[in-house]
């Protein structure tokens, strides 16, 4: 390719002939540009609007803690999310346990031991592919595995330890992607001063790569981990509950469970004039745990940015 | 010969080499990186490995210590031996040979720990010795053979990034030595140092080589000239029709010899300056 | 060989630089350990093929093929019309992708072009804000936002859920993905093009629009690519605002379905999943096209994505 190609440069010098020096594009131009970006924060700032007033309400007519600490009811006055906050940040928990060692394991074959052959490049290309695998086809596959399938007895059917597995597989080609990417970041002198002393290639990757990495990986699994939890799709088929239920308790892996965004799924659909409250307060008490998460995986991203 | 000459002078002939190679060449995937490389590597000695950039001295050094192993595509031909065992013999152990042969690099690489850390690391690894008064003593002894125990004696427990560049280095080179290798492989080790830290570094080679075998890849001919025993010539050759460049091990000889009296004419357009 | 073989030293020999044995036995254990979490995600994608297809198939024995072309899809009542979904996630898809596209494209060429590096450090993580809002938030907003107050006013007598509110809250949530790529892209064009540009008397417009932007026309197409693969998955707002009607569409203001919104009403209804059905099995029918879909695509986009690096 030309660097510069023909036809640009004529109709410059053309431009330049004519003494046309017209800015009015330019400025025509960038203001598009600055539109676009505009509606992406107008959007971005209409929806925290729209999600946050009733819910506020319902906080402060009932109490923040009355409506974290109560389960679901039929009376909208009653119903609280307590169920579904314990089975969110339980099933979080879980994903972060499976999915952090699994996906950092893989990371550190492909980055550090992987030679190039058939088996590195397949799995290669199946993380990159499985990573655009639609949350829901996961639902599916959760559900054949582990739900009513040859890991169901182990899992005790529709229960959370059935929901954290399917996220921690949905999850894990991010946790892999974003840990090989830390992985490569470490420089290659690091590790040539562990082989140089005679290191083994688990030793160099034990006591120097993965020190070194460490920041990254966190900050990609904490991303992970924030996409996981707000994560509805997968749900309907993990059989989370959206009427009353008994249980769903702290760390009650085998029982019936509930999450928060299949609430938000579920009261959304209600009658608005009773349930709209209750559903943007279920949205903020996500919101708060989904945007805490991110922006201490942000945060953490960018202290380690600066450290490199 | 009959076996086992048992005085270490350095005279050539009485003590068999440290290394010995027979038409080793190295190979890129299907890139021929050097090739012809004849040559021996005697005991307590400083070997200078010269030749203009690209013309594989470096690749030849990181066969030395099978440092080579970790670029994937590297692969190796001839032979090479290290005190008469085939160092690419399918029973030698790569991580076995880097602790008896040691390497300092091109850039300081120290790692992100303390000085003492950085010292302890190697022997620790080879379970020379775990912590405590064992650890203390490796650790002060090699950074005394690198000559910089006076200089970091009250920090050790602070970051080695804290160090200059010169100090950094000379922290690698007694990062080698404590995990008590025989020889010391040095990359172009002033390459990224001023002219008063090469200087000890230069030294503190001469203060070693009575307990080490050194080799070092250099681009700087005086420092050859100044620091070395024996001396390597190598350049590329140009395939006519590949046009590919591939090294080639020129000359082999004493220093002495090879600079004032060059046998090649390749190696006498080198080192008077005419080309390179 | 002018230089006589020297007798090998008495000190030296194979066995001692084969290393420690209990230091090689861990290489090797943690080797295996490693080399087996890597080939989880090969068990993982063949689980969900082996999956998908033996249900699939097993939907489509129990219906007569004549049956997919029905005009509504309500497996619950036998009816498998399977263009109805389909047309809707065409849809939805287009829509979504019209303004994901041109929005996310004009904020990439901003912050890569135009803005201040300050500028980007502080809107960056606000478009990141966007991308981590959970999906089904989105389709509360869709819902209660932009159907009565956006749609409903433009086009007075659409139904108050309809493709075209999903269409436009899938944009929404695909703009981060979209400005992303196409940011990665726009950056990977080597900053001499642009100099090049310049030292002919280019203005800013004229180097962008006809230097940077057809020089990363690989990486812009992977990025709608994929904003495309990620709108055909995106199961929640459809869900929500879509409809969930089981007719085929025949505009963007008709209410209702998609691909994913009917594999999820399937799964719904009740709180316990069912097993073997043929209803329920339907949903991994629809499964099997979507990830066809969504595999296709990404494959393409993986293509475009690799053009980008080989030329940079």
């Amino acid at each position: 390719m030309a660097l510069v190609d023909s036809d640009l440069t004529r109709d410059l010098v053309r431009a330049r002939i004519q003494g046309r020096q017209s800015d009015a594009a330019g400025a025509a131009f960038k203001g598009i540009l600055v539109a676009c970006l505009v509606t992406v924060l107008a959007a971005l700032v209409a929806l925290l609007i729209s999600v946050a007033p009733a819910g506020l309400d319902v906080f402060s007519t009932r109490g923040l803690s009355d409506f974290l600490l109560r389960p679901f009811s039929v009376r909208p006055d009653k119903a609280g999310v307590y169920q579904g906050t314990v089975g969110t940040v339980t099933s979080a928990v879980l994903v972060a346990v499976i999915a952090f060692p699994m996906g950092v394991a893989a990371a550190v074959y492909l980055e550090e031991y992987a030679s190039d052959n058939w088996f590195t490049r397949l799995v290669n290309l199946v993380i990159r592919n499985l990573a655009g695998v639609p949350a829901i086809v996961y639902g599916l596959l959760g559900f054949a595995l582990f739900v009513n399938g040859p890991f169901s007895s182990l899992t005790g059917g529709t229960t959370l330890l059935s929901t954290g597995l399917t996220l921690a597989i949905l999850v894990l080609p991010i946790v892999v992607i974003t840990s090989a990417e830390a992985i490569r970041a470490v420089p290659a002198s690091l590790r040539e001063g562990g082989y140089g002393v005679g290191a083994t290639r688990w030793e160099v990757t034990r006591t120097l790569v993965l020190p070194n990495a460490m920041g990254g990986m966190l900050t990609g699994t904490i991303l992970a981990l924030a996409r996981a939890l707000g994560e509805a799709a997968p749900l309907f088929f993990m059989g989370a509950k959206t009427s009353i239920f008994s249980g769903g308790d702290w760390f009650d892996l085998r029982g019936d469970f509930t999450a928060l965004p299949m609430i938000i799924s579920d009261w959304s659909t209600r009658p608005a004039t009773k349930w709209n409250g209750n559903t943007q307060a279920a949205i903020l008490v996500t919101l708060v745990l989904v945007l805490g998460i991110n922006t201490v995986g942000i945060v953490l991203r960018n202290h380690f940015d600066k450290k490199r | 010969m009959s076996g086992g000459a048992s005085t270490t002078t350095a005279e050539p002939g009485p003590v068999p080499p440290v290394y010995r190679t027979e038409d080793l060449a190295v190979f890129y995937g299907s890139f021929k990186a050097v090739r012809d490389v004849n040559l021996e590597i005697r005991q307590n000695e400083i070997t200078a490995f010269i030749g203009p950039s690209g013309c594989g001295k470096s690749t030849v050094l990181r066969c030395f210590n099978r440092m080579n192993d970790l670029i994937e595509s590297a692969r190796v031909e001839g032979r090479l031996t290290y005190h008469g065992v085939d160092l690419y013999d399918r029973a030698v152990n790569p991580v076995e040979v880097r602790r008896r042969i040691g390497m300092v690099f091109q850039k300081p690489n120290p790692f992100p720990k303390s000085i003492y850390e950085n010292i302890a690391y190697g022997p620790r690894l080879a379970g020379l010795a775990r912590k405590g008064p064992e650890m203390d003593e490796i650790v002060e002894n090699s950074l005394r053979a690198a000559a910089l125990w006076d200089e970091v004696k009250d920090r050790l427990k602070a970051s080695a990034f804290g160090l200059s560049g010169g100090q950094q280095q000379r922290l690698c080179i007694a990062r080698a030595l404590a995990v008590g290798p025989e020889v010391l492989l040095m990359d172009e080790p002033c390459s990224a140092l001023d002219p008063i830290a090469t200087g000890r570094i230069e030294d503190l080679m001469q203060q070693i080589k009575q307990d080490y075998t050194i080799i070092i890849v250099t681009h700087n001919m005086q420092q050859a000239a100044r620091v070395s025993d024996h001396c390597a010539f190598f350049t590329t050759e140009v395939s006519e029709e590949s046009d590919t460049r591939t090294g080639v091990l020129v000359e082999f000889d004493a220093t002495q010899q090879m600079f004032s009296n060059p046998s090649d004419e390749r190696t006498e357009n080198y080192v008077t300056g005419r080309f390179g | 060989m002018t230089v006589p073989q020297p007798p090998t030293p008495p000190g030296l020999r194979v066995e001692d630089l084969a290393g420690n044995a209990a230091r090689n036995r861990t290489e090797m254990v943690v080797r295996y350990a490693l080399t087996g979490a890597a080939g989880m995600s090969v068990l993982i994608s063949t689980a969900i093929i082996v999956v998908l297809l033996r249900d699939a198939v097993g939907f489509i024995t129990t219906i007569r093929l004549g049956d997919l072309g029905d005009s509504i899809w309500n497996p619950r009542l036998g009816r498998f019309g399977v263009m109805s979904p389909i047309l809707g996630t065409l849809w939805v898809t287009l829509v979504a992708v019209l303004v994901a596209g041109p929005i996310g494209l004009g904020a990439a060429v901003y912050l890569s072009e135009y803005a201040s590096p300050r500028l980007r450090r502080i809107v960056k993580p606000v478009v990141e804000v966007l991308a981590s809002i959970p999906s089904v938030v989105v389709g509360y907003f869709a819902i209660r936002f932009l159907a009565p107050e956006v749609v409903q006013r433009l086009f007075s007598g659409a139904p108050a859920k309809n493709l075209l509110v999903a269409g436009i809250a899938v944009g929404l949530l695909t703009i981060p993905l979209m400005t992303s790529v196409a940011e990665d892209a726009l950056r990977a064009v080597p900053s001499s093009l642009r100099e090049a540009s310049y030292g002919l008397g280019a203005k800013k417009v004229t180097t962008v629009v006809r230097v940077v932007i057809p020089a990363a026309v690989s990486g812009l197409v992977a990025g709608l690519i994929l904003s495309i693969s990620r709108a055909i998955g995106e199961t929640m707002v459809v869900f929500l605002a879509a409809g969930g009607v089981p007719t085929r569409p025949t505009s963007p203001l008709d209410g209702g379905t998609t691909i994913t919104a009917a594999m999820a009403a399937v799964a719904t209804g009740t709180d316990n999943v069912a097993g073997a059905s043929n209803t329920f099995q339907s949903a991994f029918f629809l499964g099997l096209i979507l990830f066809a879909l969504t595999l296709s695509l990404n494959l393409v986009a993986d293509r475009f994505v690799r053009r980008v690096r080989q030329k940079y």
